[in-house]
């Protein structure tokens, strides 16, 4: 007999999944030339009673369903991480459906799909169960990414994401398996008493394997040569998606894998992959002329920047990686709410061209999205700014002085393509006819609470920052 | 009140920013210009209340606020003025109105955001001379960048984006060695706090082994050097100058170049006085470098706003001069040739920007003989050339004059150097003084040209009466800071044990300024 309480563990999940399945239910019942924006607010329910079964979680921490789940600071934090974000999507696409004329019912119930999944990355302590929540996650923007199927480079996209990212996985799965055959057990705690008594060399095989399947979710070099061509394809607030959330998750699933089991070895591996990263991120960054790739190419960069808090280790390290997380979800969502809007029908405008001239046709868009890329840069009053000085100041606390150097000479780099865009927005004259529409209501919203989040990171930071420090402590309990 | 003064005048200009943000850019020019103007007032009168309270030949810092921030980091927001930062306060305070009423009618579209840009960079400068904590310090140094970056793009001349492309990635590649430095000093003391580091460096609670030292000085220096800007680092300077709009140039050789110096007096120094003093010598190089070259390198520009650009650079080079000399004397020129450069500096660039409204060219060869149509114009730009020349009498001739004579105390070879560029400002200001306004005129275009209307001979008239008190009434300001100054510099010596000949020797040396 199961009790309650293990129910009430998993409450967000479950709220949010059966929201998603009544979308779908839903959806054949809704005559088919009819309005879908019903389903958006279905949606959008189920996200917000999402949130609220996760204030409820709050009260109860510990384990549920035989040392499956457990609900702590930790699985917390990302929970509310990951529901913002679906939020902010489900909000940013009501408009841009209409605009592109998708009409299929299912990209909400998806949306929720993904969200559901990673919400359970993070909050699971089995490595099986791991696994599986990863996979719900992947499929469901597998097949997001796909949804401007009449555009080629859409499928592509879908193709390049489902191919790439089955292989990724599978890489996790033997790290899994290898796991447990060096300590008989795939619980994530229990693995670290195992660990604290024996070392075996397969145990460093493991670690380098789920590496490998982790840094392609969470798009970091030398795992990253998918994300432009996936970003660049796949719809725009799916993007937002893409690159906050099943990141999000991964860097807590990787949090869990190597602190809260005490796994050894994977000093260099993080080490390096952050250097290469942040490398590869920036310079690709440089000669990007849609803003679609120089984003995806930006958020590679982003998760170096997050690695080196990694490879800082301690608690200062993660609670640092962990903050960092949060604000990068918030200026990317907003970032990518705000592409979304400009790209047009057939996402026609998402070239740097295209923004030319915005300053003056639209100074709202423009001053938001200046404030996203501010963030981005790392800049004073933004979010941005105090994840990267945490990280950083986490890294000169333990040490890794070159990476530390690495990742400032390349914020320098980075602050290059990121003015870029603010350049062709205030400075160049318009050339294109690209329209600008008003801002919708639900985009608004979006924009706004991810703006409001953005700033309010960068002024007060203190009580996102105790959240971190306390799901940080909890992790490595 | 006193205790809430220096928040109030950090946040007025963000205020002024949000109350414009209503305003509409289609028919609101003058009311948005006049709102802009009366805000800036009202924050240029509030900034003589800081100079009010530090009384002359008084000690220590003033209006100091501690409040926590970020407990979890030891962040504080602690803000205080002395002697030296009420002055360079009050420098962007006064340029922030005279911006206002420069680009009156220079700027033509996206009035509105002009102006917002330009409270929030004010906001930003007044952040940075406030601050006694680095982080609070680095927030506002980097806070400042996109609104100066965004006033060169949209509004400047020209090759305005390369100009500004160029200024945001030297100084972000700069403030960047910085951050480090930053941070290595809090991993290793868990403060932020920069008069808890200074307690600390005297104390010997805080012993760098002097390789350690060096390194953090550099990062530091290097940011700051960017700024003020130091020779091999200056060569986004002239471009930034010549391509910003008149409010930008002013701005930015007014009180941007400023923050430079200001680092350096608040953090190189008393916190890393073994470096400062082993730098000195390499700094006193470069500074001489500075003065001549940027002093040669203006003498021959065919361009009037970049011919004051580099004269920025040699004007620059007396400040490090002054300050790495060591000696009273030549710390108070030096802070002396900040507020003057501050004050002619920006009043060129105005006047620069006056003749480019009439004639959209800087080109000294278009000009000549403009002394017959435009006669006002003519005595107040001779006036304020003669104030950076550093005639006797007016702002100029005082800095230079007590940092060459601090200066020779310890280096006597650099100041005789030095004094040389004294001499070239001469030439070069005087000598394009005598080809735009002397001769016959050569264009028939500047026949015409009108002479400055009500707006522009008030700004003028303001700039040139200041100029004039800095000559005659230098006590005001000295006395002032002196005691500063002095604080600093006996943080700024060697500590005992490390460099013991170096203390003895600047304590010799650090008489208080005879009146």
């Amino acid at each position: 007999m199961i009790p309650t309480i293990d129910y009430i563990r998993i409450l967000p999940e479950l709220v949010v999944s059966v929201c998603g399945m009544m979308i779908m239910l839903a959806d054949p019942v809704l005559p088919p030339s009819g309005n879908k924006k019903i389903l958006g607010l279905i949606a959008l329910a189920g996200v917000l009673a999402g949130l609220m079964a996760t204030a409820i979680q709050a009260e109860s921490y510990g384990n549920a369903f035989f040392d499956m789940v457990r609900v702590d600071a930790f699985s917390i934090f990302f929970h509310i991480v990951i529901l913002l974000i679906a939020l902010v999507v489900v909000l940013s696409s009501f408009d841009y459906l209409e605009v592109q004329r998708i009409k299929a019912g299912e990209y909400y119930a998806l949306i929720l799909f993904a969200a559901v999944g990673m919400m359970l990355m993070t909050s699971a302590i089995e490595l099986v169960l791991i696994f599986i929540a990863l996979e719900i996650s992947s499929i469901s923007t597998y097949i997001l990414a796909g949804f401007r199927r009449r555009a080629a480079e859409s499928a592509e996209s879908s193709l390049k994401y489902f191919l790439l990212g089955s292989f990724a996985t599978a890489f996790f799965l033997y790290g899994v398996a290898m796991v447990f055959g060096a300590t008989g057990t795939t619980n994530v705690y229990r693995i670290a008493e195992v660990l604290t008594t024996q070392h075996s060399v397969v145990v460093y095989l493991a670690v380098a394997l789920m590496f490998v399947g982790l840094g392609f979710k969470v798009a970091s070099a030398p795992f990253h040569v998918w994300t432009p061509d996936v970003y660049e394809g796949a719809p725009a607030p799916v993007v937002g998606l893409m690159s906050t959330g099943p990141k999000a998750a991964a860097f807590a699933v990787l949090l869990r894998v190597l602190f809260a089991t005490g796994a050894p070895g994977w000093f260099w591996l993080v080490w390096i992959s952050a250097a290469l990263s942040m490398t590869i991120g920036n310079i690709g960054a440089l000669v990007q002329n849609n803003v679609k790739r120089l984003l995806a190419y930006s958020s590679i960069a982003h998760a170096g920047y997050l690695l080196v808090a990694f490879a800082a280790a301690k608690t200062a390290g993660i609670s640092a990686a962990i903050f960092y997380a949060a604000s990068y979800a918030a200026m990317n969502v907003g970032a990518f709410a705000l592409v979304a809007h400009l790209s047009g029908r057939g996402e026609r405008y998402v070239t740097l061209e295209d923004y030319a001239g915005l300053g003056r046709r639209s100074p709202l868009i423009a001053a938001m999205l200046t404030i996203f890329l501010i963030s981005l840069i790392g800049i004073p009053v933004t979010g941005g700014f105090f994840a990267k000085f945490y990280v950083f100041s986490a890294a000169l606390q333990s040490n890794l002085v070159g990476l530390t150097i690495i990742g400032m000479i390349n914020s320098a780099i980075a602050t290059y393509y990121y003015l870029r865009v603010i350049i062709y927005m205030y400075m160049r004259d318009e050339r294109t006819e690209a329209p600008v529409m008003p801002i919708p209501a639900g985009l608004g919203v979006a924009v706004a609470i991810s703006l409001i989040a953005t700033i309010y990171l960068g002024v007060l930071p203190n009580r996102v920052l105790d959240d971190a420090v306390r799901a940080a402590q909890d992790l490595v309990k | 009140m006193n205790s809430y003064l220096l928040t109030i005048l950090l946040l007025l200009p963000l205020v002024g920013a949000l109350v414009l943000l209503p305003l509409r850019n289609r028919d609101q020019h003058r009311l948005i210009r006049q709102v802009s103007l009366a805000i800036g007032l009202i924050e240029f009168v509030l900034s003589f209340i800081p100079v009010y309270s530090i009384p002359p030949g008084s000690s220590g810092l003033k209006l100091e606020v501690f409040v926590p921030w970020i407990p979890h980091w030891n962040i504080n927001y602690h803000v205080g003025v002395d002697g030296i930062s009420i002055f360079l306060i009050h420098l962007i305070t006064l340029l922030t109105p005279i911006g206002v009423l420069a680009s009156w009618s220079e700027i033509k579209h996206q009035v509105k955001e002009f102006h917002i840009l330009l409270f929030l960079l004010e906001v930003g400068v007044i952040g940075v001379f406030i601050s006694l904590d680095l982080f609070f310090f680095f927030f506002w140094w980097e806070f400042g960048l996109i609104p100066l970056a965004l006033l060169i793009g949209i509004w400047g001349h020209g090759r305005r984006i390369y100009a500004a492309v160029k200024f945001m990635l030297f100084t972000m590649g700069g403030s960047i060695f910085m951050l480090v430095a930053i941070l290595w000093l809090y991993a290793h003391t868990g403060s932020f706090d920069i008069v808890a580091l200074q307690r600390m460096v005297e104390s010997g609670q805080l012993s760098l082994s002097f390789n350690t030292e060096k390194w953090l000085f550099l990062g530091f220096l290097v940011a700051f050097a960017v700024k003020l800007p130091m020779f091999p680092l200056h060569t986004w300077l002239p471009d930034a100058h010549t391509e910003a709009p008149t409010a930008g140039s002013a701005d930015l050789a007014g009180v941007l170049l400023k923050l430079g110096a200001y680092g350096i007096i608040r953090i190189c120094l008393p916190l890393f006085p073994n470096a400062s003093h082993a730098a000195a010598p390499a700094i006193g190089v470069l500074s001489v470098i500075a003065i001549i070259y940027g002093a040669l390198v203006a003498m021959v520009q065919p361009n009037l706003k970049r011919l004051v650009a580099y004269s920025s650079i040699s004007h620059m080079g007396f400040v490090t001069l002054g300050l790495f000399s060591f000696t009273l004397i030549g710390f108070q020129g030096a802070v002396y040739v900040l507020l003057a450069h501050g004050l002619t500096s920006s009043a060129l660039f105005v006047l620069c920007g006056m003749l480019y409204e009439r004639r959209h060219t800087y080109e000294i060869s278009q000009f000549g003989g403009l002394a017959t149509p435009m006669p006002k114009y003519a005595s107040l730009f001779l006036f304020t050339a003669l104030g950076a020349i550093g005639l006797p009498l007016l702002c100029g001739f005082v800095g230079e004059f007590l940092v060459l004579a601090g200066s020779f105390q310890t280096q006597p070879g650099w100041a005789v150097w030095g004094a040389t560029g004294v001499i070239f400002s001469a030439c070069y200001l005087l000598w394009a003084y005598q080809r735009v306004f002397y001769g016959k005129i050569t264009h028939p275009e500047n026949r015409e040209l009108p002479d400055l209307n009500h707006r522009e001979q008030w700004v003028m008239v303001t700039m040139c009466a200041l100029i004039l008190w800095l000559g005659i009434h230098a006590t005001f300001f000295l006395r002032r800071y002196e005691v500063s100054c002095q604080a600093i510099l006996q943080q700024a010596s060697p500590n005992v044990g490390t460099g013991a000949t170096g203390t003895k020797q600047s304590q010799a040396l650090n008489q208080p300024y005879r009146r």
